[in-house]
């Protein structure tokens, strides 16, 4: 379960869409056939995906989505998409049958340290896609989940059924009725680090619930993860374009979302 | 059996095929065999510490990309410690690209990469990101001259020198970069270009302006192969837009004597291989027994360019 970055092997896969449905208004859920990939990819990796051009869209360079669910027993590799631009409305048109290239998986997932026993997960958006699979690892691993869920509206709540699944202690809170404010969060997570059930942080979809975490994780002495993302172009860390800047010991360092990440120490994380 | 050899300036390659700078790096191997490549071409590095340029560093047009790194670098004692290691795993030659905001600073830099395990230097006098505005030694001859002089004085290893295609007359940089002691031209880094987001109305690019490449300045850099293998003598590495072997072929028929492949990697990480196999499947296919066949090979004897009569 100790997962040591850039361990896995990676590779460019020409891969079978079985499934590319819409899960809500504005998200749609893709399903590739594609075992080799599906047994490799590990919770917070992601993959680059060729998207097909289609009329006036003409994406040329890849799109990188995280992981939303890889199923090695099955072969199945899932990626949940908002159909936003030129990519995601090329991705949104294959159908079962068709094909595209998917490479990965690639960047550092996140690592679940053995001495942990429980953990939280504070999400929000489509955060929650890259997230859900780190609570079923822990789940499967013996390891408590207590899940901090934000979203704009019930519409957004587009993982809420994984964490349910898996028996994560879930709190859900809606910008719609008033109930996902910082200091809400705050008390939360206090509550749970006094309750024992949170040996470490996790967080991914917004900027202010990370720092309020971060702050937390710093005051409490709670280790945390944070994914990121970062406008891509090649996915393995040649190109340096999906720079963040970083905060070590009081110095800014710049590293590379897709190689040096996506999930960094969230005591390092700058707002974004 | 094609005999995919090359030499360039010295020094031998198993085959023409190898990454441009900057599109290159240890995250390739996964899916390339970097003891297939004819050579490993580095990341620009230089002496002072930089930390590139403001998001986003890229933009993305239909048929290519912008981009505006800007040449993040952690120094020369970092790049001997940390990288060369790990491309002295493999059996390639290796190509330093190098560069310094002034003629001294690039002559320094090359005396320090006398080191064992580096085959080539590639002197990046072109990048678009480095200088205000995209100036680089590249655009005029007489600054071309004085940059190769100073790194000819300063280097025993064959030197490579890329040259920009943001300039009026290539032909002219070409020879001025061969008489000061090239041993062979880098054919070409990226067109200076910007591009606009209607909707926000902001530029796409952090920096403004930006390099352009991929498969839409393909045939602006072929052009410039052709004119540069038309005045001068040294060969010629031909780079812009080269995602299949049909394109390498491309250039080799222009003059160029290998070709690099940039761009295509981060849309096909797999180009690189595909370009070397396909690369010898054209030359069994058309009769070729060496690749060296193709160099300049276009079919133009009765031909004329107004242009090139005013250039040379």
């Amino acid at each position: 379960m100790h997962q040591t970055p850039l361990a896995a092997p990676y590779d460019d896969v020409v891969a079978e869409v079985i499934v590319n449905d819409w899960v809500s208004g504005e998200y749609k859920r893709i399903r590739f056939f594609v075992p080799s990939l599906a047994a490799a990819a590990r919770a917070g990796q992601f993959f680059n995906i060729e998207c097909p051009v289609v009329g006036d869209d003409r994406p040329y360079l890849r799109r990188p989505m995280s992981t939303y669910r890889a199923d090695p027993a099955s072969g199945e590799l899932d990626f949940l998409y908002k159909v936003a631009g030129a990519g995601t409305r090329g991705l949104a048109t294959l159908e079962p049958g068709m094909h595209t290239r998917l490479l990965g998986p690639l960047g550092k997932g996140f690592e679940l340290r053995p001495e942990w026993r429980n953990i939280v997960i504070l999400g929000r958006g489509v955060g929650l896609a890259t997230l859900a699979p780190l609570a079923e690892l822990a789940a499967a691993s013996g390891v408590g989940v207590s899940a901090v869920i934000s979203a704009r509206g019930r519409e957004q709540l587009l993982s809420l059924d994984r964490f349910e699944a898996i028996g994560a202690r879930i709190e859900v809170m809606l910008d719609s009725e008033g109930t996902s404010g910082v200091e809400t969060v705050e008390a939360l997570l206090r509550g749970y680090a006094q309750a024992g059930l949170a040996d470490a942080f996790f967080t991914c979809g917004s900027n202010r619930l990370m720092l309020a975490m971060q702050r937390l994780g710093k005051e409490l002495k709670i280790p945390g993860q944070v994914a990121m993302e970062q406008q891509m172009a090649c996915g393995v860390g040649m190109c340096f374009s999906c720079v963040r800047n970083f905060n070590v010991e009081g110095e800014t360092i710049s590293r590379r979302v897709c190689w040096d990440g996506p999930v960094f120490d969230l005591a390092e994380a700058v707002s974004w | 059996m094609v005999d995919m050899s090359v030499t360039i300036g010295g020094l031998t390659l198993a085959n023409p095929v190898m990454p441009a700078s900057g599109t290159f790096g240890e995250g390739l191997a996964g899916v390339v065999d970097y003891n297939s490549l004819g050579a490993m071409v580095t990341k620009t590095i230089t002496a002072e510490l930089r930390s590139g340029n403001p998001v986003p560093r890229v933009s993305e047009l239909s048929n290519g990309m912008l981009n505006s790194i800007g040449i993040p670098s952690k120094g020369i004692d970092h790049f001997i410690a940390e990288a060369l290691p790990f491309y002295r795993q493999y059996g390639s030659p290796l190509v330093v690209s190098i560069s310094a905001p002034t003629v001294e600073d690039f002559a320094s830099v090359a005396k320090q990469l006398n080191q064992p395990g580096i085959a080539a230097i590639e002197a990046n006098i072109s990048c678009p990101n480095i200088e205000e505005d995209g100036r680089a030694f590249a655009m005029t001859a007489d600054s071309t001259a004085r940059v190769v002089e100073a790194l000819r004085a300063a280097t025993a290893l064959p030197l490579w020198v890329k040259l920009t295609p943001n300039t009026g007359d290539v032909s002219a940089v070409a020879r001025a970069a061969e008489n000061a002691g090239a041993d062979a031209l880098v054919v070409a880094n990226t067109i200076l270009a910007m591009s606009i987001d209607i909707e926000t109305l902001r530029p796409t690019l952090g920096n403004i302006m930006g390099g352009m490449s991929g498969q839409a300045v393909k045939p602006i850099i072929v052009r410039m192969t052709y004119q540069c293998a038309q005045a001068a003598r040294i060969p010629i590495i031909g780079c812009g837009g080269i995602a299949s072997a049909d394109d390498a072929v491309e250039y080799m028929l222009a003059g160029a004597s290998a070709v690099q492949v940039g761009t295509a990697s981060f849309v096909k990480p797999h180009a690189l291989t595909d370009v070397m196999v396909g690369l010898e499947a054209y030359c069994r296919r058309k009769g070729f027994d060496r690749v060296t066949d193709l160099i300049g090979a276009i079919s133009d004897g009765q031909m004329r360019v107004d242009e090139m009569d005013v250039a040379l």
